[in-house]
């Protein structure tokens, strides 16, 4: 099966695009010590605010640090929390999904009542007051973005088991003796998990987008550690003397975020088996 | 609806006082020097020495009267810090309503009808692009372009210095001039979205019978797509539309705080960097409670525009 996903997954050449923009993003990110020109956080008083240049490719910023490297360094945040986040979002909204609609009556409109409430605090109102009260930090944001953030997974999962709970091969675990537990993670669970696979693509791009608005607010990644949200900061306050600090950061969020929403394009397309032809089957 | 507050209270009330820190620690770090007395005085002032679950029903009982307590910060009542401050946002969120709707349908609709064409691709991208933009990027951006480089767009507050000598139509226009920014802005992520969702909704109409039979009895292409398809496309738009009021609302936090519109939304930001806890509560609680009223409308639209429930409706 797997190959038939990957096969249709190579054909939408955006998605595939999407992939490589990705791979390349994650190496950069793991080999940043080795491929940053210089030190993320080295000031250097003689070379404040300078133009894009051989010597500074995307240029300096107010204290003269290298953008470039800043932003080989910051991606190692986008990568974290993005996958962070979106792996606490997918663990609560699973169980909470699966829950909700295994058991059914008063446990699932309880929990859904409780998800309906949670949908209802304006999203970025939530963490903020959270990051407020708990002192900002990455790891904070992790944690925060992936518990306001379960609400569309559960969703999801609720509705697979609702479905997949009255099939036959449910029936037959169940006359053999299987367990609660082992019915919701062995049986239904497996089968449900495709949706899911789809919306955590889209919740890398969301929880991405969402740090770096925090960390440009001042409430995520702290300085001197970079981001791509607050050398943004930097940007903003430079606006007018320093275009390359805003434009860059940006633009590598644009690409970034783009690349997991083709990504999960292509995924939802390839994981639909309705969808799927004879050839894709191949030889 | 009743008891949906009574659940965003309760989450409130948890968020503020399970995390750790509390506001008697915010208020005396400052001042090292205040004594153990002082501290318990100011416990007792916010009742912070009682059980948690009776300073949860004494704040909800106060909630109920709309008595939020008064700010750490400068000692007003917190519910007239909120007042002054929701026109400002609602009126800006309003506006860019509104621009979402007359910009996505249209965008949406003629997608749908010429499916695959030029067109249509050029909006599938720009969709993309548009879910993909960080809106405080595009706010610097679009700062830059015109507020820097052409001069022409003042980049910060509502109006200009010089408003009291201005009459009413400079006033008017110095007014949109400010807003013209903040308002594209915060409903440019929502064109994305919106114009997605009216070209699938049109596409799932225009494959219906009904259409094929208004085509088939020989009616114009343009009754056919405006008068038989359009009005069954926009039902769930708008529903859509009451979906996207709490990202609205939340996305206020960022662009009132790059452009310092004196929002609800820079209320909170500014509350949140000061712990101010009876604000941020506040805040909180009327930002979802103004969430609920958006998705009530919403419904209460859909039953309007729809003749099928306005016709159930009675039955039921």
């Amino acid at each position: 099966m797997l190959a038939i996903i990957w096969r249709r997954f190579r054909k939408n050449r955006l998605a595939l695009a999407g992939l490589i923009v990705i791979l390349t993003l994650s190496a950069a990110a793991i080999f940043a010590p080795v491929i940053s020109p210089y030190e993320p956080t080295k000031i250097d008083v003689y070379n404040v605010l300078s133009l894009p240049s051989i010597s500074h490719p995307l240029g300096t910023d107010e204290l003269g640090r290298d953008v470039l490297s800043r932003m080989i360094w910051g991606s190692r945040a986008s990568l974290k929390v993005g996958f962070i986040a979106v792996g606490i979002a997918i663990v609560i909204g699973t169980l909470v999904g699966a829950i909700a609609g295994f058991y059914g009556g008063r446990i699932d409109s309880l929990l859904m009542r409780f998800v309906d409430i949670m949908l209802a605090f304006p999203s970025f109102f939530l963490i903020l007051a959270i990051i407020a009260i708990v002192e900002p930090s990455i790891s904070t944001i992790m944690i925060v973005i992936g518990i306001t953030g379960w609400m569309d997974v559960s969703r999801l999962v609720r509705s697979e088991f609702l479905t997949l709970k009255e099939r036959d091969f449910i029936a037959a675990a169940k006359v053999a003796g299987a367990g609660d537990a082992r019915i919701i993670f062995k049986h239904i669970l497996p089968n449900a998990m495709s949706p899911v696979f789809v919306a955590a693509t889209f919740g890398i791009a969301g929880a991405i987008l969402t740090e770096s608005g925090l960390s440009f607010l001042g409430l995520g990644v702290q300085p001197p550690e970079p981001s791509w949200g607050n050398i943004l900061t930097s940007g903003k306050n430079n606006l007018t003397v320093a275009w390359w600090l805003s434009v860059y950061p940006g633009l590598a969020i644009l690409i970034t975020v783009l690349s997991y929403n083709l990504i999960g394009e292509g995924l939802r397309d390839s994981l639909d088996p309705r969808l799927w032809k004879s050839s894709d089957r191949g030889a | 609806m009743v008891p949906m507050i009574f659940g965003i209270t309760l989450i409130t009330f948890s968020v503020v006082h399970l995390a750790p820190g509390d506001p008697v620690a915010v208020e005396t770090e400052m001042s090292p020097k205040a004594s153990a007395q002082a501290r318990e005085n100011l416990k007792k002032l916010y009742g912070l020495d009682k059980p948690v679950h009776i300073q949860y029903f004494d704040w909800l009982k106060r909630f109920v009267k709309l008595d939020f307590g008064t700010s750490f910060v400068d000692s007003k009542k917190v519910i007239d810090k909120i007042t002054e401050r929701i026109p400002i946002t609602l009126a800006i969120n309003l506006l860019s309503l509104f621009l979402i709707l007359i910009i996505a349908v249209p965008i949406g609709v003629l997608s749908a009808t010429k499916q695959y064409s030029l067109f249509d691709k050029l909006s599938t991208i720009f969709v993309f692009i548009g879910f993909s933009t960080p809106s405080f990027w595009l706010a610097l951006l679009l700062m830059m372009l015109f507020g820097v480089t052409l001069g022409i767009l003042p980049i910060s507050g509502i109006q200009s210095l010089d408003v009291a000598g201005m009459s009413f139509f400079e006033r008017l226009l110095d007014w949109a001039k400010h807003l013209i920014l903040p308002v594209s802005i915060s409903a440019f992520g929502g064109i994305a979205g919106l114009s997605r969702y009216s070209r699938s909704s049109m596409l799932e109409v225009i494959r219906q019978d009904y259409i094929r039979t208004a085509r088939a009895k020989g009616l114009k292409e343009s009754t056919v797509i405006f008068r038989h398809a359009l009005r069954n496309a926009l039902l769930p738009i708008v529903t859509i539309l009451g979906l996207a009021v709490p990202g609205l609302i939340g996305g206020s936090v960022i662009f009132e705080t790059i452009f310092a519109i004196p929002g609800m939304g820079l209320l909170f930001y500014d509350s949140a960097m000061a712990r101010d806890y009876p604000t941020i509560m506040g805040v909180l609680v009327i930002g979802s409670v103004l969430t609920l009223l958006g998705n009530l409308l919403a419904d209460i639209s859909y039953a309007l525009v729809d003749p099928r429930i306005r016709v159930s409706g009675g039955k039921n």
